[in-house]
This record gives C-alpha cells, sequence and structure tokens, in this order.
C-alpha cells in the first residue's frame, strides 16, 4: 500500500468536487462552455480516483486493471480490437439494426391500414418487447451457424418490436384536425401518408431507432457468448476473462462503449436533421 | 372483448406460422431418417414426425408446452419441485437473484435521482454520465464481473445481483429525476407560499408527484434486471438458473430445453412486469393519480 496515490485521489477529488460546485454555481453556470467543462472534470476524477486507488492498494491485475494499464493494452492490439469491431459491430450488429428495424418499419406502415391488427399485434408488440429476448441467441446460433449471421438474426429479433410499437405509435400521432384538413385537400393515401403523417412519425421512429442501437450492440455482443468464430467482442471478452487477460476485456468494453455513444449519437444527429421541428428540438 | 378478440387473432396466427415453419426446419432430419431406415414417408407422416421429433431444430409448441408442463407442474406434483431438473428451482435461482438486484438498483438509483434533483453540480456533472450509459451495452462486462468477484471469493447471490442493479439503476435514475423534477412551477410556488422547507417540498410535493415516472421506470428496470440475471448466469459454468439451463441445452443440442427455459423466462417476465403494473394502478389510484 502506498500512501502517496491514495491521498494523492482522494485530494484530487475534493479539489474536482468544489471546482464542479463552484461553477455550477457560479454566474457562468448556463452557458455552454461550463455544461460541458462539469461532467468532463466529473469524467476525469473518476479515472484519476480508479488509477489512484488501484495503485494505492495495489490491486491486482486480475481484479482491476488501472485506466493507464488499460489504454496501454488499447494502443498495442488495435489490430485485434478492429478486426473484432468489424466482426461484431459492423457485420453483425448493423446488418441485423438495418434489416430488423426496415422490417418493423415496413410491417408497421402495412398493419397500420387495419385497425383490427393493430388491436392484436400492440399488445403482443409490447409484450414481447418486454421479454427477455437475449435467451434465444443460442437458439438463432444453432440455426445461423457460429459466424456474424446468426448473430444479426439475434440482433434482427431483439430490435424488431420496440421499432414496430413506437413506428405504431408514430403513425397514430397525428390529430383528427390533421387528418381532416388533409382529406379538403382530396389527399390520396399515400399522400397523407407521406407528407402528414411519415413526418408526423418521425419523433416516434427515432426514439425507436435509438433504443434500438443499445439493444443492437448489446445482442450482437450477447450472441457471441453461445459460440462465434474466433473473432468478435463477445468472443474476446468471453475468452480473456477465462485468461484472466482484464486489461483486454476493459479494452474491449471501451471500445464497445465508444461505438454504442457514436452509433447512438450519430442516429440522434440524424434526427435533429430530419425533425428541426419538433419542439425537443428546438430547444 | 373487443381487445381479447384481436390479441387472440394475431396469437393464434404466431402459433400457426409456429407449426407450419417447424416442418421445413425439421424436414431434413425426418428425410434422413427414413433414407436411413430405407423408408419413404408419405407427406402426413412427415409432417407428424416433423411434429414430434426428441431434438429438432425448432420444436413445436405442444413440445415445448409439455416439457415446461413436465419440468414445473408435474414435478411439483410428484414432490419433487426443488430436484436439480425442475424449471422451478432454476427459475428460483434467477428470481431470487433478480429481486436482490433490483431492490438494490432501485434503491440506489432514487438516492441518486434526490441527489442529482438537489445539488446543481451533480445535476450537471453525473447526469450526461448516466445518460450516456445508457447507450453503452453494459451487458458486456457481465463475465467479467463474475469471473473477478469469483476470485474475491463472492459467488452465487450477489454476482448476479450486481449486474441486474446495474442494469436496473439507470432507467430508475433517469425516470426519477424527470419525475422529481415534474412539479410545475406554480405548485412549487405554492409550496413558497405556504414557507414549507425544503424536505417538506420533497416529502409533500417532489415524492407524490414523481410516482408515475416512478413506477414506469420500474417496469423498465425489472426487465433488464431479468435478462441482467440471465446474461450473468451465462458464464458461471451454467450450474444454475434459468440462463444456465439455455446455456447447457445449446451445448448439448436440446433444443426442447432451450425453449422451454426461454418460456419459463418470458413467463417470469411477464408475471413480475404484471405486478408491477397492478401495485401501479393501486397505488395511483389510492393517491387520486389513476389514468
Amino acid at each position: 500500500m502506498s500512501w502517496g496515490w491514495l491521498i494523492f485521489a482522494l485530494v484530487f477529488w475534493a479539489a474536482a468536487y468544489a471546482l464542479n460546485v463552484r461553477l455550477a454555481n457560479s454566474s457562468a453556470s448556463g452557458t455552454r462552455a461550463v455544461g460541458l467543462a462539469v461532467p468532463i472534470i466529473f469524467g476525469i476524477t473518476i479515472l484519476v480516483v480508479w488509477e489512484g486507488l488501484v495503485r494505492g492498494l495495489n490491486v491486482p491485475l486480475v481484479i482491476l486493471p488501472a485506466p493507464s494499464a488499460i489504454y496501454a493494452k488499447f494502443v498495442t492490439s488495435v489490430p485485434t480490437l478492429w478486426e473484432d469491431f468489424v466482426q461484431t459491430f459492423i457485420k453483425g450488429a448493423m446488418t441485423g439494426y438495418i434489416i430488423g428495424c426496415g422490417a418493423a418499419f415496413i410491417t408497421a406502415v402495412l398493419i397500420d391500414r387495419s385497425k383490427f391488427l393493430q388491436a392484436g399485434l400492440l399488445p403482443v408488440g409490447n409484450f414481447i418487447a418486454a421479454l427477455p429476448i437475449v435467451g434465444t441467441a443460442p437458439i438463432l446460433v444453432m440455426w445461423f451457424g457460429f459466424d456474424w449471421e446468426s448473430k444479426a438474426a439475434v440482433v434482427v429479433v431483439m430490435v424488431f418490436f420496440p421499432m414496430l410499437v413506437n413506428t405504431v405509435e408514430g403513425l397514430a400521432a397525428t390529430t383528427a384536425m390533421q387528418r381532416d384538413l388533409m382529406s379538403t385537400y382530396h389527399a390520396s393515401y399515400l399522400q397523407t401518408l407521406t407528407k402528414l403523417r411519415l413526418p408526423a412519425a418521425m419523433p416516434f421512429i427515432f426514439n425507436g431507432l435509438k433504443i434500438s442501437t443499445t439493444l443492437a450492440l448489446i445482442g450482437a455482443i450477447v450472441a457471441e457468448f453461445f459460440g462465434s468464430p474466433i473473432k468478435g467482442m463477445g468472443f474476446r471478452i468471453s475468452t480473456e476473462v477465462g485468461k484472466l487477460g482484464l486489461d483486454m476485456v476493459w479494452a474491449e468494453i471501451a471500445v464497445a462503449a465508444i461505438a454504442g455513444s457514436a452509433f447512438y449519437g450519430a442516429v440522434a444527429l440524424i434526427e435533429k436533421g430530419v425533425t428541426f421541428w419538433h419542439p425537443s428540438q428546438r430547444g | 372483448m373487443k381487445t381479447i378478440l384481436p390479441i387472440l387473432t394475431v396469437v393464434a396466427a404466431i402459433v400457426a406460422i409456429w407449426y407450419a415453419a417447424a416442418i421445413p426446419m425439421n424436414a431434413q432430419w425426418a428425410k434422413d431418417q427414413a433414407a436411413r431406415a430405407d423408408t419413404t414417408l408419405t407427406t402426413g407422416e412427415l409432417v407428424l414426425d416433423t411434429w414430434s421429433q426428441e431434438r429438432p431444430r425448432l420444436p413445436a409448441p405442444h413440445q415445448v408446452l409439455s416439457e415446461l408442463w413436465d419440468s414445473t407442474g408435474d414435478m411439483a406434483l410428484n414432490g419433487r419441485a426443488f430436484s436439480k431438473r425442475s424449471l422451478i428451482l432454476h427459475a428460483w435461482y434467477t428470481l431470487s437473484a433478480t429481486l436482490l438486484g433490483f431492490a438494490i438498483g432501485t434503491g440506489l438509483g432514487i438516492l441518486l435521482a434526490v441527489g442529482i434533483v438537489h445539488s446543481k453540480a451533480m445535476d450537471m456533472g453525473v447526469m450526461p454520465w448516466a445518460i450516456a450509459s445508457q447507450t453503452i451495452p453494459i451487458l458486456a462486462i457481465a463475465p467479467m464481473i463474475i469471473v473477478v468477484l469469483n476470485s474475491m471469493g463472492i459467488s452465487g447471490i450477489i454476482p448476479k445481483a450486481i449486474i441486474s442493479a446495474y442494469l436496473s439503476f439507470f432507467p430508475v435514475v433517469v425516470g426519477m429525476v424527470k419525475g422529481l423534477r415534474s412539479p410545475a412551477m406554480m405548485d412549487l410556488d405554492l409550496m413558497r407560499t405556504y414557507s414549507a422547507s425544503r424536505s417538506q417540498t420533497f416529502w409533500k410535493l417532489r415524492l407524490p408527484a414523481s410516482m408515475p415516472y416512478l413506477f414506469a421506470s420500474l417496469k423498465v428496470g425489472i426487465a433488464a434486471a431479468l435478462v441482467g440475471t440471465i446474461v450473468g448466469e451465462l458464464p458461471t459454468g451454467a450450474i444454475r438458473g434459468l440462463g444456465a439451463r439455455m446455456l447447457s441445452g445449446s451445448y448439448y443440442g436440446q433444443t426442447i430445453q432451450i425453449w422451454s427455459a426461454l418460456f419459463a423466462a418470458a413467463i417470469l417476465a411477464a408475471l413480475l412486469v404484471g405486478i408491477i403494473g397492478i401495485i401501479q394502478r393501486r397505488s395511483l389510484k389510492r393517491m387520486g393519480m389513476a389514468a
């Protein structure tokens, strides 16, 4: 145990906390710079305290590696991480995400014309969306083999129902007044759909798309626990855990975190462009 | 009645599609067996065979249900409700870890939300991370938590509960922060004119006002907690719990076992969400907030 690191971590924490309180309660707290600075300071504090505790208490690598050790591992194993990223994210998660969300969107538009189907599918869809669908992973791995196709299939199943429910809800989001207006224009079904109801549904659709980004990555990673070729993030995590190579595990988790937030951020950015008229986007 | 008929139709359609899909999925195996025995199957025989194989690629619904009954109700009737092969026992392992984790996660989540609402520094510092953390595939760390805690000598229910606590934590934080902030300016002004202290405002206005949000996020949280527990059971060497049943089923090609574990998990999830729904309706009604 070395007291220096522990004391350093504590002092840093106290100083950062004081700084944050000061910033948050200062007159400049409404500005964008402070709004960015406070969470960044908080994040850095966590990393420094983590590093300090690991070094100060001599925590062994097999329990919790320090951030610096994870970073070192990350930098030296970029090729492996990239290969895993392509296998799991680009091939597995993205393919499944596009197929699943696309299929759900088309299904929603199709069942939109039948009140009966909607009344039946919505409760069932809501019910299925709450189930532990990850559990279908072993079955789908058995059907589609070990490679990325089975991971994409798991992702399709996972994202389908949340997306379906959101899209159907969105298509119902227009008011009677708006639909009446379209009918006084003598708009056809297709015109009403493309000019009024789909644009009005966009906030809901993007909500479904955003929920699905996280689900897609989770599905692809967890499906790899049930069998995978010798690459992929889930595969690497489960084998490196077995070898007690925890720095590599954390490096993969860092990749997953970066990929997950970037994916979410990208969808949120597209949303901002598409639904610029919505109150939640006008700030 | 108006809603039940469409739902039943959809469910019936799903079951019909399922039976239909089982035929082409399992036909290859049936044909191979027939070729090996030097017999040919009529279409009727082929269809019947695809619905009654021992290790089908896609078991028919009645096979799954009968396996489900065999490993739960039937065993219970024979007084073996807690034998090792009983799904009741496995479901209990999963349920207990889920409930413990859910309780921890919800408790901590509410505490953090209270802190965030009352401290501006925490709000600005923690909240972006709480939201960002929802975009991260947290489940990926499940195997690591299990193994690391095991190496520290902690095993059994605690590691699984930690994972499910972690998963149910963030929905509760985000929902509760929204809920505690939901009183309108007018309500808060009223409390001010009463000269209410901060804690009085909290207990008498903010907390009751947050209840609808709390229940909505509890529903999300308990479903997430169950998923967390099941995934947490995967790397433990497949001994206990519904997740372990799925993993061992996939190792030994026991498809019916996987499907029945999956159904058991689905039933468990539906029960848990349903119970919270009932509590929600009851308590909101008593508080005069029923929708």
